[in-house]
């Protein structure tokens, strides 16, 4: 076959691939929010979970999705922090370090499940914690370390040297160099880090299902005492998430409309997440924007 | 008086030097952390999931190779019925398969990114390799479970569940893992070389195909091998395809189940420290075992990337 010939073959075939990819990505995000969206209704979002009946809302499962996501974040970030600045700073290259950062990739590559029983073993049995979602929060704290600790050390380490130094030429010392000046300059990247971390966070199931557990009881919204057993502040309940709900649905669920509340529970999963995708974007340009003295 | 003050002021360490020191051990802590915790679930997992072979004395071989799986139940020699053979070679098959069918859609998606649309393209793949990556994988099983199963049901007959299922739903999870891995490592090949190539007379394809790709193939192997870990490792999505029947798989579309499927639908109806529970303890073990394989080969194929293209 002469080169021009399948010069021109394999550019087609590849334009073919890619065409494919992308009919898949629009039928799979098309399906999702067309036949998601319509079921989705202010009753949807704000009424309670039916086992047996249909007509069930989702509102316990969003609202334990978001708080799970608020403590997980709140355990996560100052450990990856910490972490991150260790590795972009003060990390020198010897076997030390090199066994650090394997440890981080082996945890990286970790399936959640394996994370999510060994959160089921030491803290819903071994600490007695039961399926709450504290044990939840911790497990998919382990799970989101890796990324995060890594979105942190990439943003510190793409502040250039040349801050640094003019720190050390100021005689700060070197941690007021870090949180005065290294810090606020890789604040967008971090900011766009969380962001991601918690679109990934948010959708998780697998951790969960042995650590928040699969059943949300009926919480009070109006008690703010998060040591009542019925308050929704309260960390130690049960708490099934979206994304459990709609698994739960799907395999041993009786409801008669599981097919109904999964489209609808998928849409708003899908939709979060878009939102918090597209906020990272925008949020980490314009902190760059008001940190920086760029247009 | 005043000449002793002076002296311990001056010999005692600065506000920011104790600042300093305090900075760094909360790092210190702070990977400290990470590290030990790494640890403690090898531990964990390790001693939970060789129970099986202390306290219930299974033998490993056995473990490997039977294709009975009923831990409540002793056969026929008074051993306890744990083979884990058909879970074992089902994970592998839905692995080893998507990642066959995600290859070539990944290097083609690569390809375009980095040789032949540079800017356009790349600016639209982006988003899609996002999108893919950002949709949970609940919402994958469901698709599966409503499109791609009774789909395959009406082609193929039988149920719909089964490998075939499972490697459709996983090649596209694992599609984006692929596909930016593999752009990283075509676009780690230095401009001069495809100069160089285009200035002997090759058309695009033949330097594609000749030195780009040939240049990258240790990166776009370990971008296949982290897309592999995360198939093996992937639970829900493939749960609700496989069909969860502990079988030995007889065709790409008869019921089966994998290992992550197994532990997420069984580990909460046993019992902690009895024989049904300590057999999926040691499906967990092997998952580990599995991650830390495919660390090792990434490893691995880095370092003869490495000795191959640097020295």
């Amino acid at each position: 076959m002469n080169p021009k010939r399948s010069n021109q073959i394999a550019t087609g075939t590849i334009f073919g691939l890619v065409v494919i990819v992308v009919l898949i990505l629009i039928g799979l995000i098309g399906y999702i929010l067309f036949n998601g969206v319509p079921n989705i209704s202010w009753h949807f979002i704000t009424a309670e979970a039916q086992a047996f009946s249909a007509g069930g809302g989702i509102r316990d499962q969003l609202f334990n999705s978001l708080y799970l996501l608020i403590l997980t974040l709140l355990i996560s970030f100052p450990i990856a922090l910490g972490a991150g600045i260790y590795l972009s700073e003060y990390a020198s290259d010897n076997w030390i370090t090199n066994v650090i950062r394997t440890m981080i990739e082996v945890l990286s590559s970790l399936p959640s499940v394996v994370v999510g029983l060994f959160g089921y073993l030491l803290f819903v049995i071994k600490f007695g914690f039961g399926f709450s979602i504290l044990a939840g929060a911790i497990a998919l704290t382990f799970f989101n370390l890796p990324l995060l600790t890594r979105q942190i050390e990439e943003s510190l380490r793409t502040v250039p040297n040349l801050q640094r130094e003019a720190g050390m030429s100021l005689g700060l010392s070197s941690w007021k160099t870090v949180t005065g000046i290294i810090l606020p300059a890789a604040l967008p990247g971090i900011i766009t880090g969380i962001i991601l971390c918690a679109g990934r966070v948010f959708g998780e199931a697998a951790a969960l299902i042995y650590t928040a557990g699969q059943s949300a009881p009926v919480v009070d919204y109006l008690n703010f005492n998060p040591l009542s057993p019925t308050s929704f502040l309260n960390p130690m309940r049960p708490a099934e998430t979206l994304a459990v709900h709609i698994w739960k649905l799907n395999t041993e669920g009786v409801t008669p409309d599981a097919h109904q509340i999964s489209s609808g529970a998928s849409a708003v999963l899908i939709i979060v997440i878009l939102i918090f995708n597209l906020g990272a974007r925008a949020l980490g340009s314009y902190t760059y924007r008001k940190m920086t003295a760029t247009k | 008086m005043d000449k002793d003050n002076i002296q311990v002021r001056l010999m005692k360490s600065s506000k920011a030097t104790r600042e300093d020191y305090f900075g760094k051990t909360i790092c210190y802590v702070c990977i400290g952390l990470i590290t030990v915790l790494v640890g403690c679930i090898l531990y964990f997992i390790t001693s939970r999931g060789i129970a099986t072979f202390t306290q219930n004395h299974v033998k490993l071989g056995q473990f490997l190779s039977g294709t009975n799986w009923n831990p409540g139940m002793l056969d026929s020699h008074g051993n306890p019925e744990v083979g884990a053979l058909p879970m074992i070679v089902t994970s592998f098959g839905v692995t080893i398969l998507a990642a066959l069918v995600a290859t070539p859609f990944a290097i083609g998606m690569a390809v375009f990114m980095t040789e032949i649309s540079p800017k356009r393209g790349t600016k639209l793949l982006q988003s899609v390799t996002e999108l893919l990556v950002g949709i949970p994988s609940v919402v994958y099983g469901f698709v599966g479970l409503s499109v791609i199963v009774p789909t395959v049901r009406h082609i193929f007959g039988g149920t719909g569940f089964g490998i075939l299922s499972g490697t459709l739903v996983l090649f596209v999870m694992i599609l984006p893992t692929v596909t930016s891995l593999s752009v990283d490592s075509l676009r780690a090949v230095p401009v001069h070389y495809r100069q160089a190539s285009l200035a002997l007379g090759a058309t695009r394809w033949q330097t594609i195909r000749k030195v780009v790709l040939k240049t990258a193939t240790p990166g776009i192997l370990t971008a296949i091998i982290f897309g592999m870990a995360r198939a093996f490792g992937e639970a829900l999505a493939v749960q609700m395809v496989i069909g969860n029947a502990v079988l030995m798989p007889t065709s790409l579309v008869s019921p089966s189940s994998t290992l992550t499927s197994q532990l997420t639908t069984q580990i909460g109806n046993t019992v902690m420290g009895t024989m049904q529970n300590n057999a999926l303890w040691s499906l967990a073990l092997i998952l580990l075992l599995m991650s830390l394989v495919f660390n090792l080969v990434v490893r691995v194929i880095g370092n003869w990337g490495k000795h191959k293209y640097e020295s």
